[in-house]
């Protein structure tokens, strides 16, 4: 178990508090500037936080409360860089055999070549990384960090220098290679596809603090926070008035878009107040046209643009009254049969459960 | 020619290299690397022999190894010969307006090895000297050997430190930059003139190795 809080005002602000299990992969993510970078340089010791306990299982490798601080080469440690950082005037297996050079010449040599066999790589030992491509790169990189059999596998924005096809089997491969790893991995990534497809769980952070932890899935169809929702590109975020507070019905009735809609109400909200809720733009259903408005939850909109990317349509709705919008997503198939066009009458369910009130 | 003059210059020329060879990787490599707010004041003081007139360093350089200071008394009473007007003394000054030869090209080199390089050397547990042994002169290397050769080459050139300093004492401190200067004093023009292409040739020589190991490391960090 990986277990981090950092907190420091200078230079760079941090408030960041997560664990991660072994065997995990937890993702941090966060638009450019959040901190992401400092908090894994921070674990690997690279960068020293004013404020920090970092401890993995019973070995701890920093605690400022004690003034305990072990240097980056005394922390058993893998580390894939972004750019990689391969030596460039050593071949492949130096570049990995020189992750264990305190073992005897022949066993390191060996133990390279074994992991390099481990990540794909036999018959390239002898290149220099400038005859590598970037997904070789990579893989060398990431077998630089394992030959040393670390106790945490940092990987920072690892698939941000290679192409687009590349990155896709690299995803297939880490996601293969991870399994059997038993120790905590931490991923940087400002890609929620990326972290959505990789990680267990996922930290959002802002300007170096955690603004929420849990599973992708979670984070992204439930996010804690308006900053949060926006963050994730959650889709649909709305300010609305509250009309009532709905006991009975277990939840508080707003106003949006000309029509009342009753969300779950987490807390006592006061009639009149003004409150921010939303759904993930994948949970809106969409109706067939055929099926009357007017069913209990069901609400008749104009569409105002349908954008086909892939397999899916981006459906972009818009309320009679109040000119709200909503973001939905259907399948290509379900666009044409519904027979849907712009300027038309669509009609959508919005699932209370799916429902965020923040 | 003046054979001796010849090799009191290359003897100044070879010892000054390699005895700031070490120094200068340690105060390169420290001023390139650290982020300390006095960094900027030592590389000031460094650059310092660089815009000062020779024999206003010689001056100075003068009254540091004169009997009647601390340094010039303390070698005095040690090997019982004065330090002033003497090889030994002629080195000391030496290795001090070389300094800034041997440390800019040096600090240039460490600086353009890539911070992450030296990030991943330590998350691979590489230990300082590991470090410096395995990627940082690797890296450096021309950049290394191109400052010990301007610092040789400058070494036979220089002039105005060496008279003040040594002044021109035959096969102790007459170097050949100052043989050539006595030549042509007496109207002995062919001497000076064979003396002067020689130090031409050398110093020539010495510009085509620097400039050819600085497009081998652009082409080597092309490839690389």
């Amino acid at each position: 178990m990986l277990d981090v809080a950092l907190s420091q005002q200078s230079p760079i602000p941090l408030a960041a508090n997560f664990r991660c299990r072994a065997g995990e992969l937890l993702a941090l993510v966060g638009p450019s500037g959040a901190g992401k970078s400092t908090v894994l340089r921070a674990i690997a010791g690279l960068s020293r936080v004013r404020e920090a306990r970092i401890s993995v299982g019973d070995e701890c490798w920093q605690d400022s409360r004690d003034g305990r601080w072990l240097a980056p080469n005394a922390r058993a440690v893998g580390m894939v860089f972004q750019n990689y950082a391969l030596f460039p005037h050593l071949n492949v297996v130096d570049n990995v055999a020189e992750a264990i050079y305190r073992l005897p010449r022949v066993e390191r040599r060996t133990r390279a070549m074994q992991t390099l066999a481990t990540v794909g790589l036999e018959g390239l030992e002898l290149r220099r990384p400038a005859q590598l491509s970037g997904g070789q790169m990579q893989r060398v990189a990431l077998a630089r960090a394992l030959v040393r059999e670390p106790r945490v596998l940092l990987l920072d924005e690892p698939f941000a220098a290679v192409d687009q096809m590349t990155r896709e089997r690299l995803y297939e491969e880490l996601a293969v290679l991870r399994t059997g790893l038993k120790i905590p991995v931490v991923l940087v990534t400002h890609s929620l596809h990326e972290a959505h497809l990789l990680a267990d769980r996922m930290v959002v952070l802002r300007h170096g603090k955690t603004l929420q932890e849990g599973t992708p899935g979670e984070v992204l169809s439930r996010p804690a926070t308006v900053e949060v929702a926006r963050l994730v590109g959650f889709g649909n975020l709305f300010h609305s008035p509250v009309l009532a507070n709905n006991a009975d019905l277990g939840g508080l009735v707003v106003a949006w878009g000309g029509t009342e809609i009753t969300l779950p109400a987490p807390r006592a909200t006061a009639v009149g107040a003004q409150i921010a809720w939303g759904i993930a733009a994948g949970d809106v259903v969409v109706v067939k046209a055929a099926r009357a408005a007017g069913e209990p939850g069901a609400v008749t909109l104009t569409l105002e643009r349908a954008a086909a990317l892939g397999d899916s349509v981006h459906l972009t709705l818009r309320t009679t009254i109040g000119r709200e919008r909503l973001r939905a997503v259907v399948t290509k198939r379900f666009f044409e049969r519904a027979g849907i066009a712009p300027g038309g009458p669509v009609t959508v369910e919005l699932p209370r459960e799916h429902m965020v009130v923040f | 020619m003046d054979w001796q003059a010849l090799r009191i210059s290359a003897s100044l020329a070879l010892a000054t290299a390699a005895l700031l060879a070490v120094p200068g990787i340690c105060l390169a490599r420290w001023l390139a690397y650290s982020r300390r707010p006095w960094r900027v004041l030592v590389e000031a003081s460094l650059t310092v022999p660089l815009i000062l007139p020779p024999t206003v360093l010689g001056f100075y350089l003068l009254g540091v190894l004169g009997n009647s200071a601390p340094l010039g008394a303390l070698y005095q009473r040690l090997v019982g010969a004065p330090l002033a007007f003497s090889f030994s003394g002629l080195l000391v000054a030496s290795l001090v307006f070389n300094l800034p030869f041997t440390v800019m090209p040096m600090q240039r080199a460490f600086a353009a090895i890539a911070p992450d390089l030296l990030d991943a050397a330590r998350t691979c547990g590489l230990s300082r000297w590991r470090t410096l042994w395995r990627i940082e002169l690797p890296l450096a290397w021309p950049g290394v050997l191109t400052a010990l050769i301007m610092t040789a080459a400058h070494t036979l050139g220089e002039f105005g430190v060496v008279l003040m300093v040594g002044g021109n004492i035959p096969g102790e401190t007459r170097t050949i930059a100052i043989a050539i200067y006595d030549r042509v004093q007496a109207f002995e023009m062919d001497s000076a003139a064979h003396m002067s292409a020689l130090l031409l040739v050398i110093s020539l020589l010495a510009l085509v190795v620097v400039s050819w190991l600085g497009s081998w490391q652009r082409s080597a960090r092309g490839l690389l």
